[in-house]
């Protein structure tokens, strides 16, 4: 699983998905290209969830604070403050760094149901304030961001993130970056010790773990990684609003990462495309959408109760990670 | 010489339950100490709060001459204590080896011990036998074997007092013989203390006795000194047949 079992295989499969997906700029039609792109983005909000969820147990019901708090770290810099795309984004890795340490020292101090509890009561209380500071973050309107507010000025290379193909490959980069970051995050020692954290946390402690430290660090990489989602939403698709901040959007992470794999380094990737995707399709032929998507649902948790990769890992591709 | 740990005035009550009650004990570098008692008499109780996985009530605990009554858990182990549990806590879903790996990276991490994670997990699980069982899910070792692998973890964590908390419970009589070797070989480099019901165990292996019966200490010495103590064989032995 770790140590000493093909890390070089492990690699290539992450490569090797990466390259498919840039090969897919060039090759899919527009439709899909734009959904992509966006899939793309909320695979790696699924990552920042999975890297809590899946590895260290913890279950939040309020991820949707992170993601909003990138989502307006970076909307509220660009819109009020004039921020440059860069700086913005920094803005928004800053604003889930901050808001992870704060809710990680408060909310750590509970586990199990009050975890889930007070995760998610934070997180009405961000998107509360959102609707209440209207003046400032446009209420339940949310704000939309400027085609010339979008535009990175590197030397003279000019990059227009509402061009299809710049948006598809800031897309790709991020989650790239992500990816691999999970990778080696869930291969290194501090993995090894989250996973045992999730295993049994008193033994962990006994083996001379500060596990209070360790759950700490993994809920402000989860906070920072799933508010870089969210800030590259805003800038990439230049809308920032409330509903990404509701309850709904810590309940959807949630939900990708169990249909991929929980603790599978793919399956927020794959949970988030089928998922998408489904809904996608079925709202074509009917209104009645939402009653397939449950049926499928209900398949999936009967033949891959772990997941589509959770379950493939298994049964019998022992190896991926 | 200094004692490696000592206690004084150690207690823990719950409620009204005084589990360990006034407890001053002295453990010498370098000596296996059993200790015994009747069941609730305390003894899981004490080797906790030396561990630091409870907190006491009132009392000090000296480790090394290092004052560690409030020092948490995890910090003591990186000291060099030690403990494995009563009731078999390994990681299930994980491998013997990723098991064993934990406690081996930590003390790298300390700078207690050098060289590879891969290296000092395969020397842990050779000591106890379990080296060609490095891959197997931990909870699908049997029961004997995961009863190794606990003490694997303890030996890899290079403790210089380790606690075994009724380490015997379950094994079979051909197991205990190896273990009883096994618990020699590690007292060559570390001090321990041994929670054990097994009497012809405890007689073989240890230096010195502690009976323990309701949370304080009823008596002390060397087996032949508590198999002839009128007061232990009351309490505990029940009648010296033993």
């Amino acid at each position: 699983m770790m140590e000493g079992s093909s890390p070089a295989k492990a690699y290539l499969l992450h490569v090797a998905v990466i390259a498919l997906l840039f090969v897919l700029n060039f090759i899919l039609p527009a439709y899909h290209h734009g959904l992509l792109a966006r899939i793309l983005v909320l695979a790696t909000f699924a990552m920042g969830y999975n890297l809590l969820f899946g590895y260290v147990g913890l279950l939040s019901l309020g991820h949707a604070m992170f993601f909003a708090a990138g989502l307006y770290g970076a909307g509220l810099g660009v819109h009020h403050f004039g921020l440059s795309v860069p700086v913005a984004f920094m803005a928004a890795l800053a604003c889930g760094a901050v808001l992870s340490l704060v809710i990680g020292l408060l909310a750590l101090r509970t586990s199990g149901v009050a975890f889930m509890i007070v995760t998610m009561m934070f997180a009405q209380v961000l998107a509360l304030a959102i609707l209440y500071f209207a003046p400032l973050t446009g209420g339940d309107q949310g704000l939309v961001l400027q085609q010339q507010e979008r535009v990175v000025h590197l030397g003279d290379t000019v990059l227009d993130l509402t061009n299809p193909t710049a948006r598809y490959m800031v897309a790709l980069v991020l989650f790239s970056i992500v990816l691999l970051l999970t990778l080696a995050v869930v291969r290194s020692r501090f993995g090894r010790v989250l996973i045992a954290v999730r295993e049994n946390e008193e033994r962990t402690r006994m083996l001379g773990y500060d596990t209070f430290a360790n759950k700490l660090a993994a809920v402000v990489i989860s906070g920072v990684i799933c508010a870089a989602a969210g800030g590259a939403y805003a800038l990439l698709f230049g809308y920032v609003g409330a509903n990404f901040a509701s309850v709904q959007y810590s309940i959807l992470p949630l939900l990708w990462v169990l249909l991929g794999g929980a603790a599978t380094t793919l399956g927020p990737l794959i949970g988030t495309l089928f998922m998408y995707y489904i809904v996608d399709i079925t709202s074509g032929y009917t209104s009645a959408y939402l009653l397939i998507v449950g049926i499928a649902l209900i398949l999936l948790v009967l033949f891959f109760p772990k997941g589509i990769l959770g379950t493939l890992r298994q049964r019998w591709v022992r190896w991926l990670p | 010489m200094m004692p490696l740990m000592t206690t004084k005035g150690l207690s823990r009550h719950f409620g009204g339950l005084r589990a360990v009650d006034n407890v001053d004990f002295a453990l010498m570098p370098g000596e296996i100490r059993a200790v015994i008692g009747p069941n609730g008499a305390g003894k899981t109780t004490f080797v906790s709060l030396v561990c630091g996985r409870i907190e006491p009530t009132a009392g000090m605990i000296v480790f090394d001459n290092a004052d560690i009554t409030n020092l948490p858990a995890h910090k003591r182990v990186r000291l060099g204590i030690a403990y494995t549990f009563q009731i078999t806590s390994i990681f299930a879903n994980l491998s013997a080896y990723e098991n064993v790996a934990l406690p081996v990276q930590r003390t790298l991490t300390d700078g207690r011990s050098k060289g590879q994670v891969h290296a000092g997990v395969m020397e842990a699980l050779e000591r106890v036998g379990l080296a060609d069982r490095a891959n197997v899910p931990a909870g699908q070792l049997a029961y004997g074997h995961q009863r190794l692998l606990e003490v694997a973890m303890g030996l890899a964590l290079k403790p210089r007092l380790l606690v075994l908390d009724e380490p015997t419970q379950g094994l079979a009589d051909s197991e205990i013989e190896n273990f009883i070797g096994l618990v020699r070989e590690i007292a060559s480099e570390a001090t321990l203390l041994i929670i054990e019901h097994n009497m012809p165990v405890v007689m073989e292996l240890a230096d010195r006795i502690t009976v323990f019966e309701a949370g304080r200490i009823l008596a002390e010495g060397t087996p032949e000194a508590i198999r002839s103590n009128a007061a232990v064989q009351r309490a505990y032995l029940g009648g010296g047949d033993d």
